[in-house]
């Protein structure tokens, strides 16, 4: 990846920042341009998510993506924020066998991969289980 | 719009096919539907190639002018048309549209994936482009971890089991042993599935499509021109196309493709039909779970019982109603951009009773679904007999 393709979105990548509709009050993850219900209408302010939520659906990988060789297996997670929109993520901290839809998440600041042994690192948000 | 109907298809033999290039593969499948059209290429006004992505496979762009000109049809107009997996129906689409708006008489509809000139890591990362780049690929996503999230939360909702996805790929596996045409020709076992390598938990090995060339083509023509050149046209009742977000996180279900009902609704109302008057149907089974949603959301059965349905049989050849007589892209193969028309190709045989071993008895009316990624493009089309 380009270092500007990466670099351009640390805002909302390291601080998990979305949108918020000053129109119908929706908040949008990932970031748009456009509310998709308001269109011109809409006002869109960068708000800044709760990091909490829940697994929605998981799977747990064997054949990695590129990039991500060395951690398999890996749980690839969509998590449902508390403050409404999804995300992609995966869990981390955890033994692949124990994540369950319904489980509560907290949102982890984590080193997600690195171009090549002189290249960007990259970080971003995975999920970790809130054990009670 | 005019009627359209197809008058000739022509298909590639589908596989690893290392000693045929690109241009000989849509040449070949060009020519076998030429030929099965019987007109010339003299008569043809315009050319629609789907293709998701020969720029990754094979480094070429531009591939609506290298398909015309080593068919011998410059300076017809060719156009590329991409929607990742659904390319090839959105392709078949575009020459539909040309050919009912009156533009031209006579259009191909092609499709194409040259897929193993690059080694099969390549080839998945590629796939995986149709996917989210920034928030789906770049935390970790695969193509089939994507349709795995679906399956998972499948089994969650309607208490779908890994048995019933797996007979999904054990009867398109049945069907594709009677298709020449298809790259597996041999029978699986539900336990063969089940104990085959773990991809993305709960989808295997057997649960997936796999890597594949083959080439696909179409001739479609006016329905008062085809009746003057064939005994045996097939109409396009109906078309419909739909988007979706491109990421799963930003759709309202994840066990339903909204496109594909979207798509189906309209090209249903279209043809004037309702889902019980198909007789057979090909869908997009790029994993086992994406057909089981699919016979849901194109209501051939209730939301939630697409696995206990295929598991009793319902969608096998002599069942209620067929899927994926040609094996699917489970069984038949699965080269993206050539999906799409390759699907109407098997369709176009059944109506006219030219399936062999796998025809269904006295198909009229069949439908062909083809989805681009996890769900952002579906296309749908219904076919009838026109004699």
């Amino acid at each position: 990846m380009a270092v500007p393709r990466f670099w351009r979105e640390i805002p909302n990548r390291y601080n998990l920042v979305g949108a918020r509709c000053g129109n119908c009050n929706k908040i949008l993850f990932p970031p748009r341009s456009i509310c998709p219900f308001c269109r011109r209408m809409g006002k869109l302010e960068p708000y800044r998510l709760k990091r909490k939520g829940k697994v929605f659906s998981y799977t747990v990988v064997h054949v990695a993506a590129e990039g991500f060789e060395d951690q398999v297996p890996y749980v690839l997670a969509i998590i449902e924020l508390e403050d409404g929109p999804s995300l992609t993520a995966q869990i981390t901290d955890c033994n692949p066998d124990e994540v369950k839809i319904g489980d509560e998440v907290e949102m982890v600041f984590r080193r997600m991969g690195e171009e090549s042994q002189d290249g960007v690192i990259y970080y971003g948000f995975k999920g970790r289980l809130i054990k009670p | 719009m005019r009627d359209v109907a197809v008058i000739g298809v022509g298909l590639t033999k589908f596989g690893e096919l290392w000693d045929v290039s690109f241009r000989e593969l849509m040449m070949e499948a060009g020519a076998r539907a030429i030929e099965n059209s019987g007109i010339d290429g003299k008569q043809i006004g315009a050319m629609y190639v789907g293709n998701m992505s020969s720029g990754q496979f094979i480094r070429q762009e531009h591939i609506s002018s290298i398909v015309a000109d080593h068919a011998g049809l410059v300076p017809i107009p060719s156009t590329r048309v991409e929607g990742a997996c659904a390319s090839g129906g959105l392709a078949l689409r575009q020459a539909i549209i040309d050919v009912g708006s009156g533009l031209h008489d006579i259009v191909v509809a092609a499709g194409i994936e040259k897929m193993t000139d690059v080694l099969a890591g390549v080839a998945t990362g590629a796939l995986a482009t149709a996917a989210d780049q920034e928030w789906e690929v770049f935390v970790g996503a695969t193509f089939p971890g994507l349709y795995a999230l679906m399956a998972r939360r499948h089994m969650y909702e309607f208490g779908t089991t890994e048995e019933q996805m797996a007979a999904v790929a054990v009867k398109n596996h049945r069907n594709a042993c009677f298709n020449t045409c298809a790259q597996y020709q041999m029978e699986i076992t539900v336990d063969d599935v089940m104990k085959s390598p773990p991809v993305t938990l709960p989808l295997k090995l057997l649960d997936c499509s796999p890597i594949t060339d083959g080439a696909a083509c179409a001739i479609l023509a006016s329905a008062e021109k085809a009746r003057k050149l064939t005994d045996t046209p097939v109409l396009v009742a109906g078309t419909g196309q739909a988007s979706d977000a491109i990421s799963l996180h930003s759709r309202t279900s994840l066990t339903s493709l909204q496109a594909t009902i979207e798509a189906a609704r309209k090209a249903y109302k279209m043809a004037g039909v309702k889902p019980d008057d198909i007789d057979l149907a090909e869908v997009h089974d790029c994993f086992t779970i994406a057909e089981i949603m699919a016979i849901e959301d194109l209501e051939f059965c209730k939301k939630g019982e697409g696995g206990k349905v295929t598991e009793q049989g319902e969608t096998a050849i002599g069942g209620r109603i067929p899927v994926n007589t040609s094996g699917g892209l489970k069984g038949k193969g699965h080269p993206v951009g050539a999906t799409g028309i390759a699907q109407v190709v098997e369709i176009v045989q059944q109506l006219r009773g030219e399936a062999g071993k796998r025809q269904v008895d006295g198909a009229e009316i069949g439908l062909a679904h083809n989805v681009g990624g996890s769900g952002g493009t579906a296309v749908v089309h219904v076919l009838r007999r026109g004699d």
